[in-house]
């Protein structure tokens, strides 16, 4: 007996502390917006990120709207029940952010017709699920060229999360970006498979340094990397939030995801009842990818990546213009074509010139 | 490909990976030789990390800051040691828990610190002795943390092993019923063990923030109090070994990097698992040889006196 009770005093100890992280949410007349997050806010990157979108929705509609989210979901059975109570909590509209959110967005969204979904990085759609996403490998064209102007050793280090189709065409786009400027200029892809362990970041950071990689470039959320390259002196790119502060003299520039115009417009839409399901993938031109002031740099590198900045955003440049050719010599894009959107999402090859391999391929 | 200047670099960056670990996982040694085995150490290295880095800033002084991390730990600690040791309830899921209250309030404390930084712990440079090639920068260039560390180990070693206080405590850990009945207060030595643990476990999550990466973010432990967890089990309870593991975990972390960025073409994926692979295929080892001692007999067993 007394067993029994001292293991339900520690799991209700547990259950009361987990209960703890769901935000309360009060019946109003005001429209009810929820977002559902894979990090937790103060990751100082992706999340962090997504939530200023969220802040800009309450500046916006003020006490028109009440927000609410949920951290540090896990993807899989976790997240379809946290969807799914903030569906029967009265949210008009659910932003699920990350791509492992797709299928349990799905599946709560078949049983709430009338609650607008959006989810994130995904690519399956309905009538009430839309879908979003950034064109960061327009921002990734910029840092390779950049990286190719800075770089004395000539080599990139670029530290990868994962190698998804997202990571890999930011890759390809830095490493087009670089072959513009250079076309002899080496990448060093070193992978942590994690989105967030700073102290890992840090390591990577650091093995790329010790390589010979005078350019640090990360594809990972945490600003550890971009601290690592300050204390060497080396120069660095920043991720999903400007990383000025934690790089003073090393960012040349950030590239800052920027939710805050697309979830302004999908709320109001919702208010208006004009909310349709759509396929958003924005990029510099629709100011969803930002680029942080160009710091740390000499004024014809700043001048080069303000006019390429200016290119992509009028359309001129498509950082995936061709030809381009894969590793293997074959032709991704023709001269005067495109790598076409559907390639980009699905990327799982790299660019002539980067002397490694796709793991697991 | 390598030189002895980037050996050197790589010994160095070792060392530093492998401090977190040691310095977390000889405190919860400490704790399990006890008897408790508490699974809150992810929560109180959280909690450290974020009231050490808090303290740093705010104060400017790294410090106090450290000092700031280690009572958090302990006082984190006394949670767990409270419901497990005093109110003899389960030691799982009160450790569990534990972590998840670390995580929740590490998060709270250090929300409006999140975008800062401070400058790092400084390292220690001789000259003549910190130039050295290869072992210089490894062996004499780096911060307090590390050589703190190096005292724990021969504290924590000597202590269990030679000392009276060590002896009871392995008791208690072993038997609490023969320790009880020879007089020893076993509910006060493990809430101590448990609070040493506990400021371990802190210091750990200090080094993090102050030093490896100084700032802040939530979830920076990323799992690293889980992995010491894992170290004292798969040392057999024995401070030595546990270095020995550190060190292995920390090195082969370390080179699966330097792999990756040479371009060997070897899948990323499985250099990623390696160190855990390589852990825990040399400490079955450690074990397989050494049977018949495995854990404490009283391990995880709740004490209750008299009854």
């Amino acid at each position: 007996m007394r067993k029994i009770l001292s293991l339900a005093l520690g799991l209700a100890a547990g259950a009361a502390l987990a209960g703890a992280g769901a935000l309360p949410a009060s019946a109003a007349e005001k429209l009810k917006a929820a977002w559902v997050y894979i990090g937790p806010v103060g990751d100082f990157g992706w999340t962090y990120q997504h939530d200023q979108g969220r802040k800009a929705v309450e500046a916006a509609f003020g006490d028109k709207v009440e927000t609410t989210y949920v951290e540090s979901v896990p993807e899989g059975p976790d997240a379809e029940r946290v969807i799914e109570q903030l569906a029967r909590a009265g949210n008009k509209i659910i932003f699920t952010t990350s791509f492992g959110y797709m299928e349990p967005t799905l599946k709560v969204a078949k049983r709430h017709p009338k609650v607008m979904f959006e989810h994130a990085t995904g690519f399956k759609r309905d009538k009430n699920v839309a879908t979003y996403n950034s064109k960061f490998h327009e921002g990734r064209y910029i840092l390779g060229q950049i990286a190719a102007k800075m770089s004395k050793t000539g080599t990139i280090g670029y530290i990868g999360s994962f190698p998804i189709p997202e990571v890999i065409s930011g890759i390809n786009a830095m490493m087009l970006g670089a072959q513009s400027v250079n076309p002899d200029m080496k990448i060093k892809i070193v992978w942590v498979n994690s989105w967030f362990d700073p102290a890992k970041e840090a390591d990577a950071a650091k093995a790329l340094m010790d390589q010979g990689a005078d350019i640090i470039t990360q594809h990972t959320d945490s600003p550890a990397a971009m601290q690592a390259a300050e204390a060497r002196g080396v120069k660095a790119f920043g991720q999903a939030s400007d990383m000025i502060s934690f790089g003073p003299k090393s960012q040349l520039t950030s590239i800052v995801d920027n939710w805050a115009p697309y979830y302004v417009k999908r709320v109001k839409e919702v208010m208006d009842g004009t909310w349709t399901s759509t396929d958003t993938w924005a990029g510099i031109k629709d100011g969803e990818v930002v680029m942080a002031p160009y710091t740390n740099m000499p004024d014809d590198v700043r001048a080069m990546a303000e006019a390429t900045e200016a290119k992509i955003k009028s359309g001129e440049l498509n950082p995936f213009k061709g030809p381009v050719y894969k590793q293997d010599g074959t032709l991704a894009a023709k001269e005067g074509e495109a790598v076409p959107d559907k390639d980009i999402l699905s990327m799982n090859w790299y660019v002539k010139g980067i002397d490694d391999k796709v793991p697991g391929q | 490909m390598l030189d002895t200047v980037m050996i050197g670099a790589v010994l160095a960056s070792v060392v530093a990976a492998a401090t977190t670990l040691l310095i977390a996982s000889l405190g919860e040694l400490v704790a399990e030789r006890a008897g408790t085995l508490n699974l809150g150490v992810e929560g109180m290295m959280i909690i450290g990390a974020a009231v050490g880095y808090a303290t740093a800033y705010s104060s400017g002084s790294l410090l106090l800051g450290t000092l700031a991390a280690v009572l958090a730990g302990v006082a984190l600690s006394l949670v767990f040691a409270v419901l497990t040791v005093w109110l003899a309830a389960n030691q799982v899921a009160s450790g569990l828990a534990t972590t998840i209250l670390g995580l929740g309030l590490a998060g709270l404390i250090g929300a409006p610190f999140v975008g800062t930084r401070i400058d790092a712990a400084p390292e220690l440079r001789i000259p003549g002795l910190t130039d050295l090639p290869i072992i210089g920068k490894a062996v004499f260039g780096q911060d307090a943390f590390v050589y703190a560390s190096i005292a724990l180990l021969v504290l924590v070693t000597w202590g269990l092993a030679r000392t009276r206080t060590g002896l009871v405590i392995r008791a208690v850990g072993e038997s609490h019923v023969a320790a009880h009945a020879l007089g020893h207060p076993v509910r006060r030595i493990r809430t101590l063990a448990v609070m040493f643990g506990g400021a371990c476990a802190g210091l750990a999550g200090a080094q993090l923030s102050l030093a490896y990466t100084p700032f802040w973010a939530s979830d920076m432990t990323a799992g690293r109090g889980w992995i010491a967890l894992a170290l004292v089990v798969f040392s057999a309870w024995k401070p030595l070994w546990l270095l020995a593991g550190a060190y292995l975990f920390g090195a082969v972390s370390i080179l699966q990097l330097h792999v990756q960025g040479f371009g060997l073409g070897i899948p990323s994926q499985l250099l990623s698992s390696l160190p855990y692979l390589a852990t825990v295929a040399a400490l079955v080892l450690i074990s397989a040889l050494k049977r018949g001692q495995g854990a404490p007999a009283s391990l995880g067993v709740p004490f209750v006196p008299d009854r």
